[in-house]
């Protein structure tokens, strides 16, 4: 009982997060963590920037492979 | 009433409300995709464990609860989550992925709860999202009031402003749930997608320690951001709103 509620536990947040594209969790984890480091090295003006545009280049990516029309 | 009194109120009042429009932007999305009841419920236990936590801690509060630490976790959730919806409505929005079937959807829930005996699923991811936008708003509302509260020496201005607030965004939830609840499925996804990938990035960009030149002013120019990045995808992957197609299986949003 307690096995299966700690996996359906699991199982919930692992849906929550990855889904169905790890790219989008792998890449929005990266984002943050790009974000930290330039303020932590006291750039805050670029991690502002940056942020927003990485979140749409995460997301562009993680429709790579479903591909533009062919014809 | 002073001067002092009246700004105080209005600050209060202000402020809160800001923050409380954007809990409310999160449980009508949630009600809106989800449900309304499990939107409530998230929403109350929200509520709930706020109360307990301002109970317990009072004017502590400020000092005890890490904002930034919450803020950051709970952005980064939201980031991924909205993402992870954005994604679905681009490839509807394109063609790619067959646009939501009711019917097909209806007919086959009512045979899995026909196959199990079961009706009492509980639904979490709705629970959560509801539950965790307006627990960090709260906070921040809670934040507000306590701080303010703390300078001008007395509680009760800055209170009956954020007060105020909360029954007039309350208000206002009650009033548009019902028009938005006609705008189609997938554009209510489309929407939901671009708004919770908004205060992702909001919420967890404050939280690595980013203070945004314009404030809240950022939300809205997020939104639009998002909106028009995620329609360009959508266009350059196919024709907007022509199922390539069939209706595929239906699973979470």
């Amino acid at each position: 009982m307690t096995m299966r509620w700690i996996s359906g536990f699991g199982h919930f947040w692992y849906d929550f997060i990855v889904g169905d594209s790890v790219v989008l969790a792998a890449g929005g984890v990266g984002v943050l963590l790009l974000g930290a480091l330039l303020v932590g090295v006291g750039a805050t003006p670029a991690a502002e920037v940056m942020l927003p545009l990485a979140v749409g280049v995460t997301l562009a990516v993680s429709l790579r492979g479903t591909g533009p029309p062919s014809s | 009433m002073s001067t002092a009194t009246i700004l105080l109120i209005t600050a209060s009042f202000l402020a809160s409300a800001v923050e409380m429009v954007e809990a409310l932007t999160i449980v009508l999305a949630v009600s809106l995709t989800r449900g309304w009841k499990i939107a409530l419920l998230g929403a109350g236990a929200g509520l709930a464990c706020l109360a307990i936590i301002v109970a317990t801690l009072g004017p502590s509060l400020v000092r005890v609860v890490p904002l930034r630490g919450l803020q950051v976790v709970i952005g980064a959730l939201l980031l991924i989550f909205g993402l992870q919806w954005l994604r679905k409505a681009v490839l509807r929005a394109s063609g790619r992925t067959a646009l939501h079937d009711e019917d097909l959807a209806f007919r086959r829930e009512v045979a899995e709860l026909a196959g199990t005996g079961s009706a009492t699923a509980f639904d979490w991811t709705g629970f959560v999202v509801a539950f965790k936008g307006v627990f960090l708003e709260g906070l921040e509302v809670a934040f507000i009031v306590l701080t303010l509260s703390a300078h001008a020496g007395r509680f009760g201005p800055s209170t009956a402003g954020a007060i105020a607030a909360f029954v007039l965004v309350g208000g206002a939830g009650l009033v548009v749930h019902r028009p938005l609840s006609r705008v189609p499925e997938n554009g209510i996804k489309f929407g939901v997608g671009v708004a919770l990938t908004s205060f992702g990035t909001f919420w967890s960009g404050e939280g690595i320690g980013i203070t945004w030149t314009l404030g809240d002013v950022m939300l809205p120019l997020f939104i639009v951001f998002y909106a028009v990045l995620a329609l360009l995808l959508a266009r350059w992957l196919g024709e907007p709103h022509t199922p390539r197609l069939r209706a595929q299986p239906i699973g979470g949003e």
